[in-house]
């Protein structure tokens, strides 16, 4: 069976915090995901989603708190304002935009996260490996 | 590469080699990593023991290590700990990166093979990573002193007490016009069936009277800027219509005034106050408010009484809100609980049955300063129960409302059954699902009520109706529940139903969270840094919590927790200066354009435009680290020390190639 590399961009207060709950509840998921920590979403720069779809990346989560919970106040309202138009630059470029996917976790949310990985990672292995769509 | 690195895989007992095989790991890291810089790999049972932790600087001493990655917990837990291993042996703490394979590994991952596979991608990500880190040196700022609390409740008491008493100044902060919180409100503690009163006021009185604390009652918080050590809170003290320097509390005011209301905060409902008062005689303050939605001059434009009879001229209808700014180093916030509305459980009938009361209800009535002079009477004033219904676990431990347990409610409901007994000689039921009393002297209370003659029913109330089936449930209220010891369906008739109510966060949790920058559980409790270790401490410096906002507990347990988190601030307060995060923004002024993207996307405004130079500037102490500004900027010049571009893409790039090779091995 095709296993899909994924990499998380997760920030560091809510998100991050949130698969560590997931841990502690030694909740399972699939291990496709390789987490990257991010002090905020609102760090992730778009020139960052792309080039991990350059390395090869099958799929790119990324993760942040909810709304009005963002520890920098209103990191990820920049968040939610940038990947959407991150996702047409993917779909301009011939990348299946809904191999970026983006969603709120928050600390407390352990059982939130792994329903998010698992569904993802399964959205991304019934697609063809990225690779093979850049041929 | 010239760094030598080196990789410590840690077992955590069993908890990653039990699904991860850390030698081969380990082993791996030794020779696929080699060509990255790895220079040493080990694996050992615990590297965060004190064996652990030497094995590390022995390396960085002998081996002349210039980097170091430990694959163990989540950073959340030991980053320190391995940061502080690397300053100890002279390696900048910033040149350590962690790998987690344990939170996001081996407790997440059934299959050991694929468990393994993740912690090699994780480990040569976090060794990719390290080989760009720089050396950092954070800020050190000096700690203001001064402390603000915020709720004035037996637990905001206690602490605000505890740090006074040692010199330093304290701000308490209270939305109601006293002190005091839900603990005046009651009538005697468990178990020991003390007057709470009797306890409490003695404190309040102290916190009136000290010298380095400034009350603020009948005041919120606004908005709080900046970050430990250096805080800058408004708060609004809301008009009180008393000019307070000249008022002495004397008390003609509230007997003159005409409006009587009902007072549902600290009568919950049960008795009226005037619409100028205090809630209750021993308020610290002691001066009272005008209730400006209730007074009829502010209604009618015509009475005051209050003015016309107070003997020191201390009414003031012109006054207005106050906006005050405070500076502290350090917060603790004491904002308590609100109770379960049982009017969400409509089978219990709360609101619609007279005589179901809830359990603050029950309080005031059998608080001797209460409505009723401390008698156990239903709803018309007069009629003593004969029979009494105490139901547990309301609003708790239900899926429907709340899953947890609100911790106090047995005990709370054991306390009334006792009450209940010595004032009014009534029988008395306690439908229960678990009987929880596990601290000292508790379970010796049940004892004493099982001696009593109290009637225990082991089922969750169904139902309180007031439609009989039998002569006997004439008039009566009728509790429907299951008694599962004895496997059958009873009804009691009633003529009391107490229902012993869970605690709630604030209704305004969410905004109360958002205002000191922390994060609530599910349920709505703020949550700490650490459930075990680190129970006051929150994930922002400088911000603590104690008390039942961070989750049910009774009175002990929050007085604990107001000194502990007293405790913690003037342990910083000692140190006198405190280091700050060094993972700031930085400008990068060849290349930057001046466009000003990133000063408009930074919520903390610590980005500002040199306009001799036309380019950015990145203010340091402002800074929090967050990289919104590396985000959105267009010509890629402003960078987060430790969160490069470079260093993420390392990272990224060193879990890829680890994951793409061991799908060429599988496919080959």
């Amino acid at each position: 069976m095709f296993e899909p590399s994924i990499i998380g961009f997760l920030c560091n207060w809510c998100s991050y915090r949130g698969a560590d709950s997931a841990g502690m509840a030694r909740m399972k998921y699939p291990p496709n995901v390789k987490i990257i920590r991010v002090p905020c979403s609102g760090r992730i720069s778009p020139e960052l989603v792309l080039r991990t779809f350059r390395e090869g990346a099958d799929g790119v989560m990324v993760l942040g708190c909810h709304i009005g919970d963002c520890h920098y106040s209103t990191g990820n309202h920049r968040t939610a304002k940038r990947m959407p138009i991150v996702k047409k630059l993917l779909e301009y470029t011939g990348i299946d935009p809904d191999r970026l996917m983006v969603n709120w976790v928050s600390a407390a949310e352990g059982e939130k996260f792994t329903n998010v990985i698992k569904n993802f990672t399964e959205k991304i292995r019934a697609m063809p490996p990225f690779v093979e769509t850049m041929k | 590469m010239t760094e030598k690195i080196g990789v410590y895989v840690c077992h955590c007992g069993t908890n990653i080699a039990g699904t991860v095989d850390v030698e081969d790991v380990s082993k791996w890291a030794a020779e696929e990593l080699k060509s990255r810089g790895v220079v040493v790999a080990r694996d050992y049972k615990f590297m965060c023991s004190s064996l652990g932790q030497e094995l590390i600087e022995k390396d960085i001493h002998e081996q002349g290590l210039t980097r170091v990655v430990v694959a163990s917990c989540s950073p959340h837990l030991h980053e320190p700990t391995f940061r502080n291993a690397c300053a100890r042996a002279g390696l900048n703490p910033y040149l350590f990166e962690m790998a987690n394979i344990r939170e996001q590994d081996s407790w997440v991952t059934t299959d050991k093979v694929e468990a393994t596979k993740k912690a090699k991608a994780l480990i040569a990500a976090a060794v990719n990573r390290v080989a760009y880190q720089q050396p950092l040196n954070s800020l050190f700022v000096p700690i203001d002193p001064n402390v603000l609390v915020v709720g004035g409740g037996i637990t905001g008491i206690q602490a605000a007490l505890e740090i006074a008493n040692s010199g330093q100044k304290v701000y308490l902060v209270e939305r109601e016009p006293s002190i005091g919180g839900h603990m005046a409100q009651f009538d005697k503690t468990f178990p020991t069936l003390d007057c709470s009163a009797c306890i409490l006021t003695p404190k309040m009185f102290d916190v009136g009277n000290h010298k380095n604390i400034t009350l603020l009652t009948w005041s919120e918080v606004e908005k709080v800027e900046g970050y430990i050590g250096n805080f800058t809170v408004t708060i609004r003290k809301k008009a009180r219509y008393i000019d307070t320097s000249v008022c002495t509390g004397c008390g003609v005011c509230w007997e003159k005034c005409p409006k009587k209301v009902v007072d549902d905060v600290f009568e919950a409902g049960l008795g009226k106050r005037k619409a100028v008062y205090t809630p209750f005689p021993q308020a610290v303050p002691k001066f009272p408010v005008i209730d400006r939605e209730n007074c009829t001059f502010f209604l009618k434009g015509t009475c005051k009484a209050c003015q016309k009879f107070c003997p020191t001229g201390a009414i003031n209808f012109d006054d207005q809100d106050e906006i005050i700014t405070i500076k502290v180093g350090n917060i603790i916030l004491a904002t308590g609980f609100d109770l379960f509305d049982p009017r969400r459980i409509p089978q219990y009938g709360y609101g619609r049955l007279p005589n179901v009361f809830t359990s603050l209800e029950f309080e005031r009535l059998s608080n001797a300063a209460g409505p009723t002079g401390g008698k156990i009477v239903l709803r018309d004033g007069v009629t003593v129960p004969k029979s009494v219904a105490i139901a547990h676990c309301v609003g708790s431990r239900d899926k429907n409302y709340n899953s947890y347990c609100s911790a106090i409610c047995c005990m709370q409901s054991l306390k009334f059954a006792h009450l209940v007994h010595e004032k009014t000689g009534a029988e008395v039921y306690n439908c229960y699902i678990d009987i929880r009393t596990p601290a000292k002297g508790y379970d010796e209370f049940y004892q004493r009520l099982l001696d009593e003659g109290t009637h225990f029913i082991r089922g969750k109330v169904a139902e309180v109706t007031s439609t009989p089936r039998t002569p006997e449930e004439e008039g009566k209220l009728v509790v429907q529940v299951e008694d599962t010891l004895i496997g059958k369906q009873r009804r009691l008739p009633v003529d009391m139903v107490i229902l012993s109510c869970g605690l709630e966060p604030r209704r305004d949790h969410h905004k109360i969270a958002h205002l000191f920058g922390l994060s609530c559980s599910a349920d709505g409790w703020l949550i700490e840094r650490h459930p075990k270790l680190d129970p006051v401490a929150t994930m922002t410096d400088g911000v603590f919590i104690a008390g039942v906002c961070q989750g049910p507990k009774d009175i002990p347990a929050s007085v604990a927790q107001g000194a502990a988190a007293a405790a913690r601030v003037l342990s910083i307060i000692g140190q006198g200066e405190i280091q700050i995060e060094a993972a700031t923004a930085i400008v990068d002024e060849t290349s930057c354009v001046g466009c000003t993207q990133c000063i408009s996307s930074c919520p903390y405004q610590a980005i500002e435009f040199l306009s001799d130079k036309g380019k950015a500037h990145v203010n340091e102490a402002l800074c929090k680290g967050c990289g919104t500004c590396v985000g959105s900027c267009l010509s890629k010049s402003i960078s987060l020390k430790h969160f490069t571009d470079e260093q993420l893409v390392a990272e990224m790039v060193g879990a890829m190639q680890v994951m793409k090779s061991f799908q060429t091995m599988e496919v080959a």
